[in-house]
């Protein structure tokens, strides 16, 4: 590409992105149907603005999550079906970056519980899989309807609190059936000493995936608000808490897992004196 | 309930994640792990074909240095064998020429043993003829010429 039409290029973008900003500016916006206080309310409970899922009222988060498991379905099977097969001994740059990311989280569990890291690393795998990409998610602003007919962009679904319960008490669940098969009534005493775990987890998930949710929502409310700075805010609450978030679930998994599922040693009786 | 917890859609949520870690198990991580496990076997297979193969060698240079070390003995002593041959055959030929050299020092000794008495003698029956020759002339001449070639005679031999 010559340095002329380099220019001519960069020239008739600048023009189209200015006139994008004009018409933005100059359409007259739809006149706001709820007020501020309305959006964030909802936005935290998702009391008003529910989905049919099949004729059942539910929160869009729920729908989000349907909608990640369907494209990372989709995404495996493809992966599945064109890429594993051509893998090779010396592995190209795709191939690399799967092996890293299952490796990554591998180590993270034998780290963390050095006894029985098979299975935990599978599911921080899929764990932190999930909370990324659908921390992610919120930033294409996937549109659906609501029941009552207005238009709605798709919230991750960690940031309703059903998903994040769901979230914490699977992964409690999971924590409590290692300890029980590594320690059987100990592993599971141990697992109940640490009955705040998930609610520590889901909430914790919950308000971090929430603040974000509603800065969003705020910087969108304004419609001055809604040029340029959007891009940071996408970047400090959406990118950077898909990864914070990912990594803190899967640490703390990891942690409360390796803690149960150490292998219980008898203390030696102490000689009674004589 | 409080905060729209729903028990419907918390359980819709873990029927998700669980058939999304089934999706993703079978899927994705499985077969991935699967690879890299075969590989890592692979490469620990070779690993310790090669670390065999090194111990043989190591083995086998051990057995040929124990052979070599047997070999450079067996040298050696063949070594110290054909000097003490050598040193001996030096000595019988040492001791032969010596004794060959003692003969023809003999013989040359005995040589000019005979030489010089035939030359005395040669030189004797020369001085007797000349002794002759001058006391005929003596006699045949006149006493006092007789006398003066005497003394002429006498001092040329003296002189050479």
């Amino acid at each position: 590409m010559t340095k002329k039409t380099r220019r001519v290029l960069l020239i008739t973008f600048a023009c189209v992105l200015a006139a994008i900003l004009i018409a933005a500016i100059l359409v007259p916006s739809v006149q706001k149907e709820e007020s501020i206080q309305e959006t964030m309310t909802d936005a935290v409970l998702h009391e008003s603005n529910k989905i049919s899922l099949f004729g059942l009222e539910v929160n869009p988060g729920l729908i989000s999550a349907f909608v990640i498991t369907g494209v990372l379905f989709v995404v495996a099977l493809l992966i599945r079906i064109f890429v594993i097969p051509k893998f090779t001994l010396i592995p190209g740059k795709f191939q690399a970056a799967l092996e890293k990311l299952v490796d990554l989280f591998g180590g993270v569990a034998r780290e963390n519980s050095p006894h029985r890291p098979n299975v935990l690393s599978a599911y921080i795998f899929v764990a932190g899989t999930y909370i990324f990409f659908s921390t992610l998610f919120e930033l294409f602003g996937v549109q659906a309807l609501t029941t009552k007919g207005y238009p709605i962009s798709l919230p991750a679904p960690l940031s309703d609190i059903n998903g994040a319960i769901a979230m914490g008490c699977t992964t409690y669940l999971f924590i409590m059936c290692g300890g029980i098969a590594a320690n059987k009534m100990k592993g599971l005493g141990n697992t109940l000493k640490d009955f705040s775990l998930p609610i520590s987890m889901s909430f914790r998930l919950f308000g971090a995936l929430l603040s974000g949710l509603l800065v969003t929502e705020l910087v969108y409310y304004t419609q001055s608000l809604s040029y340029v700075l959007p891009v940071f805010v996408a970047v400090m609450f959406t990118l950077l808490h898909a990864l914070i978030q990912a990594y803190v679930l899967i640490t703390l998994a990891a942690l409360f897992y390796g803690e149960v599922t150490e292998p219980h040693v008898k203390k030696p009786r102490k000689g009674k004196k004589q | 309930m409080p905060l729209n917890i729903d028990w419907k859609q918390i359980l819709l949520h873990l029927f998700n994640f669980v058939l999304l870690f089934a999706i993703l198990f079978f899927l994705l991580y499985k077969p991935v792990k699967k690879f890299m496990d075969k590989r890592m076997q692979y490469y620990k297979e070779m690993d310790e074909n090669a670390n065999k193969k090194l111990e043989d060698a190591e083995e086998m240079k051990k057995a040929y240095e124990e052979k070599l070390s047997a070999a450079s003995e067996e040298i050696a002593e063949k070594k110290r064998d054909a000097d003490l041959l050598v040193e001996r055959e030096r000595q019988e030929k040492m001791a032969r020429a010596e004794k060959e050299a003692g003969a023809i020092l003999e013989k040359a000794r005995a040589d000019g043993e005979t030489e010089k008495k035939k030359i005395i003698e040669g030189a004797q029956s020369e001085i007797v003829d000349m002794v002759a020759e001058a006391c005929r002339k003596a006699i045949s001449a006149d006493p006092s010429a007789a006398m003066d070639g005497f003394l002429s005679v006498a001092n040329e031999d003296k002189d050479e």
